[in-house]
């Protein structure tokens, strides 16, 4: 008895000794092993320039007619994201049911584990990578883009979608089964609409990511904003930088508002 | 039956005029953005071959690429450790700014949530694309670009934890005469220390897996050599390093999970 509380006693005294060793060795690590470059002697310059350029944008920029201005490239990359979105969302719900574990079934089953292990695969595979892969398939363009959404955000919806499937409440689906509905029935009647607003909520904050990641991918050519804004950075022109970033901000808060307010209404 | 009696539907009701307008307009959005995104399937398919030619030369991984590869994905951990920690030391006394329960002041506290919102906005790619252009090529960049990305998104997690404390300990102080600073030494940071720990590794989590690619652009780790693989065509070689990513971010998840479990 007394040993037992000595020990744990001696755990909780000197416990956080030891974890803070480990945590000031991985920092001595981390630092030691990062080389720190310094700070470019033009640094100071160049913060001062993009500061500028946000706060004098290049206004001539948001709408020219020409289809490469900033209002158009920002439809499309609202585009690359919807359209992605909606695909990946379809994909999604046979992998969801291929890696949600059923109420009975234990910790490690063959068909959910598996299943789970590739939506884990998928999660981590690069973005950017599988747009390059695509628009070595398709050409540079925005298709590629949306390609890579589609494909990109199964790995997070299907597991989204099978954390739902798993947590679902079961009962409608006895109902049904225990009024003589067939399995399609059950999944038609029961299964579906009992899980649709979870579905479409997380569909929804997908696209809110979706659309932070689609204008990014411009900047390895699949289409979008960050095409014009890798360009302007490599030019160093200041006054479009700003315009483009202003652009990203207003969007990104418009449809996280939008999408939002109506995931509030859905759950 | 008195067809008087019966409640009357307006005409939007009647006609489902919400349901089939919005099924309308959602498939007339989707029509959009396939002309807009140039989407074209046939395109697709006929090119797939050459999409599984790519798949089939990753299949095959340059093993030997292998040592080359571990260095730079040991600095990407690097990288986002004192990455996130920057941004949590910063963060810190944003959050307890934008505490609705600190900081009675609502314009402080608007000020400081926009500057938060603002920050949030911008991805984590775009950041690194400006830190380049700023701070030059190398770790650096990827360090501030970490410091900022997780900045905006741990003083929100923060923030929020911050307001769900009880409220018991800060008035037993402040009526015992204890200053700000006091209250949120005494008060504020023994309640919220666990669940800051928690965050902080959930935040980990994703600027490892965020700065496995913003080497892309020149900032550092393990994404330099992707984008080095992948312009020089060796696919086989962007096989290993995925894998290699592949790997890092399981060990770390999981690492870290257990962590958070015991924090709990």
């Amino acid at each position: 008895m007394t040993e037992i509380s000595k020990k744990q006693n001696f755990t909780a005294r000197y416990g956080w000794i030891f974890w803070g060793i480990i945590v000031v060795f991985l920092y001595i690590w981390s630092l030691t092993g990062l080389q720190f470059s310094g700070l470019q002697e033009s640094a100071g310059e160049v913060s001062k320039s993009i500061i500028n350029g946000l706060f004098h944008p290049e206004w001539s920029y948001f709408y020219d007619g020409s289809g490469e201005d900033l209002f158009s490239l920002i439809i499309q990359t609202l585009a690359i994201a919807f359209l992605g979105t909606f695909v990946s969302a379809i994909l999604s719900v046979p992998f969801a049911f291929f890696a949600a574990r059923a109420p009975k079934e234990g910790k490690f089953h063959p068909r959910s584990t598996s299943g789970k292990f590739v939506l884990v695969f998928i999660r981590t595979f690069p973005e950017l990578v599988l747009a390059i892969m695509f628009i070595k398939a398709v050409g540079p363009g925005s298709f590629a883009g949306v390609l890579a959404v589609s494909i990109h955000s199964i790995g997070m919806l299907g597991k989204l979608f099978g954390e739902a499937i798993e947590n679902m409440d079961r009962g409608s689906e006895e109902a049904i089964q225990s009024a003589g509905g067939s399995k399609a029935d059950m999944w038609l009647l029961a299964t579906m609409p009992t899980i649709m607003p979870e579905f479409l909520s997380y569909t929804l904050y997908r696209f809110e990511i979706a659309v932070r990641s689609a204008s990014i991918l411009g900047m390895v050519g699949a289409g979008g904003i960050g095409t014009p804004l890798l360009f302007a950075i490599q030019t160093r022109n200041w006054s479009r930088v700003g315009i483009i970033l202003l652009g990203i901000i207003v969007m990104v808060t418009l449809i996280d508002l939008i999408s939002g307010s109506i995931r509030k209404k859905l759950v | 039956m008195d067809k008087d009696l019966l409640p009357k539907r307006s005409f939007a009701q009647k006609y489902h005029v919400r349901g089939i307008g919005g099924t309308i307009l959602f498939f007339f959005l989707l029509w959009g953005s396939a002309v807009m995104t140039g989407v074209n399937w046939g395109d697709f398919f006929t090119n797939l071959d050459q999409f599984f030619d790519l798949l089939s030369r990753m299949a095959h991984p340059a093993w030997d690429y292998t040592n080359i590869v571990i260095q730079p994905i040991i600095e990407t951990i690097q990288m986002a450790l004192i990455g996130t920690t920057i941004g949590t030391l910063i963060a810190i006394p944003f959050s307890v700014l934008a505490a609705r329960n600190l900081v009675k002041n609502p314009i402080v506290r608007g000020i400081i949530r926009f500057i938060l919102n603002l920050v949030r906005t911008l991805p984590d790619l775009l950041l690194a694309a400006l830190f380049v252009a700023v701070v030059g090529i190398g770790s650096t960049a990827g360090v501030w670009t970490l410091a900022v990305f997780s900045f905006g998104m741990i003083s929100k997690l923060f923030y929020e934890t911050i307001e769900t404390i009880d409220d018991g300990p800060l008035e037993a102080l402040r009526a015992a005469g204890a200053n700000n600073v006091q209250v949120v030494v005494f008060a504020v940071i023994p309640q919220v220390l666990n669940s800051f720990v928690s965050y902080f590794l959930y935040t980990f989590e994703i600027n490892v897996r965020a700065s496995t690619v913003l080497g892309y652009l020149g900032a550092g780790g393990i994404g330099v050599y992707l984008q080095r693989s992948l312009s020089s065509f060796r696919y086989d070689q962007t096989a290993v390093i995925v894998i290699a990513i592949l790997l890092v971010v399981i060990v770390i998840d999981a690492v870290s999970n257990k962590l958070r479990e015991r924090l709990q």
